[in-house]
């Protein structure tokens, strides 16, 4: 600590309190939001700094997430640094702003406490709601654990708000697994110190601006649609230097170090788990009581959903022999869940045997030795002592 | 054919960074009814140059003096408010004596 400029000091919070905790410290200008649960707690929690006058933020509170979402986009586009919160339904609901928002190259941040989406209706974790939006234009983030979620939000407005970027950015986090779980977070002790990490909001573009009077979100027909979702693109290809760039930063400030993959145990690694999210925690668990068994194995965790880090995945899976991703969310009528899709176009051409795994949905549990057991299956496979098939299920009865 | 600029020459997000535009985009093409005014059945009360969408009416020194065919999108409203029109329309086909009729576009 003694070489940080910085004071730390570690609370216990929970997912959604370490998400409005952080948003607290950024002090945004806008806020607007509909309660959903599991998103509830966190907006409640940001809504109690309002009230206390911790933040100087201007809440708006609408009547649906399609408002919402409207809102922050109507904030943002006035030149204010906002956001919103939401999960699954929520998310569903805002559907048409989200792309919007994006579009209209609006940086706001925006935490979804992933949920299940209807039907039948389910209120516990899984990915269906972000992966609906992955191609939406929104860099995604997903948390591991409640410190995850404090330090991606504040690295979130810097990465939005980059120049090179300008695109608006989701952190996830497991509904109930991480939002209403306590754990410890070390946290900026002072709020000046997080605000100076985000650093003064300078818009891009306000509608506010009157000298400059300018019109947003006109008319795009077949003479420049397709020009302006190029830009999009280049945002996105843009991004990686531009996280890279903030998470050093952030590392430098806190001693809290992430890159947009997290590694554990792959060097050697014959067998590589792949996982989003808190599963993350319960397979480095596993790998570990597989590695006791003498069995190279390790875990991959993708931060960074969108944009997807296809170069480091190609590179931390350059010495696996097969790989296991586990999908907490099916899309329907396709060969893999949404991470293996990713995860087979960036390792296309290499010599690797890839395994899909759907598992948890809707909140169902999942185990350490659920996921040591497809680690033992994956290496037997290796071994050719058992076939598996492309895609199949942990924890579904039959 | 006319070059436009590329991706890399426009404003991002579908900008338009200039004000009063709207006027150089002809939405006249949209058109599939085109209102025709006939100056000698009209009594200048502005009822249709108040009631166009598109400020496609055009008028000067106390009178309609045509429609803005680049702009006007043929919704027809300056027809059916038109006063003249109201009373007119009550009178058998062949009788009526229109100050605005839609009449199909040609093309
Ligand atoms: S048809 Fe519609 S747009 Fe055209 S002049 Fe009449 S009211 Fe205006
Ligand atoms: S509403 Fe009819 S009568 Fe009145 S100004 Fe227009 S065309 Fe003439």
């Amino acid at each position: 600590m003694a070489d940080r400029k910085i004071r730390q000091v570690k609370l216990s919070l929970t997912g959604n309190e370490a998400g409005a905790f952080a948003l607290k410290q950024a002090n945004p200008d806008v806020a607007a939001v509909f309660p959903i649960t599991p998103q509830t707690e966190l907006m409640h929690a940001f809504s109690a700094y309002v009230a206390d006058g911790a933040v100087n933020t201007e809440m708006v509170y609408v009547e649906s997430e399609h408002s919402a979402m409207s809102a922050t986009v109507g904030a943002a586009a006035a030149g204010a640094r906002a956001f919103t919160a939401t999960s699954a339904n929520g998310l569903a609901l805002m559907w048409e702003i989200v792309y919007i928002a994006a579009s209209l190259r609006l940086p706001i941040v925006m935490p979804v406490i992933n949920r299940a989406l209807s039907g039948p209706i389910n209120i516990h974790c899984d990915h269906s709601d972000t992966m609906g939006a992955r191609d939406a234009g929104w860099i995604q983030i997903f948390c591991e654990n409640s410190q995850e979620v404090y330090d991606s939000l504040l690295c979130a407005f810097r990465i939005g708000e980059n120049k090179k970027v300008l695109l608006p950015v989701m952190v996830t986090l497991d509904g109930f697994i991480i939002s209403h779980t306590t754990e410890v977070v070390e946290t900026i002790e002072r709020d000046e110190d997080a605000r100076a990490f985000i650093g003064p909001y300078e818009p891009w573009i306000s509608l506010l601006d009157v000298d400059n009077p300018v019109t947003m979100g006109p008319l795009d027909l077949q003479d420049y649609y397709f020009e302006h979702k190029r830009q999009q693109v280049e945002a996105m290809t843009n991004a990686p230097a531009v996280i890279d760039e903030v998470f050093a930063a952030y590392g430098e400030l806190t001693g809290r170090r992430y890159e947009r993959v997290e590694k554990y145990r792959t060097d050697d690694a014959e067998v590589v788990l792949m996982s989003l999210g808190s599963t993350a925690g319960t397979a480095k668990e596993a790998v570990d009581v597989l590695r006791d068994e003498g069995l190279a194995v390790g875990h991959l965790k993708v931060r960074t959903f969108r944009p997807f880090p296809f170069d480091l995945v190609r590179e931390a899976l350059s010495g696996a022999k097969v790989v296991g991703v586990l999908d907490r969310s099916i899309s329907f009528g396709a060969q893999y869940g949404p991470l293996c899709t990713e995860v087979m176009a960036a390792v296309h051409g290499k010599d690797v045997e890839i395994r899909n795994f759907i598992y948890g949905l809707g909140g169902r549990d999942i185990f350490v030795e659920q996921i040591a057991e497809t680690g033992r299956s994956l290496y037997d496979l290796m071994r050719g002592k058992k076939d598996l098939p492309p895609q199949s299920y942990i924890g579904l009865r039959e | 054919m006319e070059k436009k600029p590329g991706w890399k020459d426009i404003p991002i997000g579908g900008l338009i960074p200039r004000a009063g535009n709207s006027h150089e985009y002809k939405t006249g093409g949209w058109r599939t009814w085109r209102p025709v005014h006939y100056p000698e059945n009209c009594i200048n009360c502005l009822v249709c140059f108040y009631s166009c969408p598109d400020s496609s009416i055009l008028f000067e020194d106390g009178k309609i003096v045509g429609i803005d065919y680049d702009h006007c999108k043929g919704c027809g409203i300056c027809a059916r408010e038109c006063l003249i029109n109201k009373r007119e329309m009550k009178k058998p086909e062949g009788e009526r004596k229109l100050a605005i009729e839609m009449v199909l576009e040609e093309n």
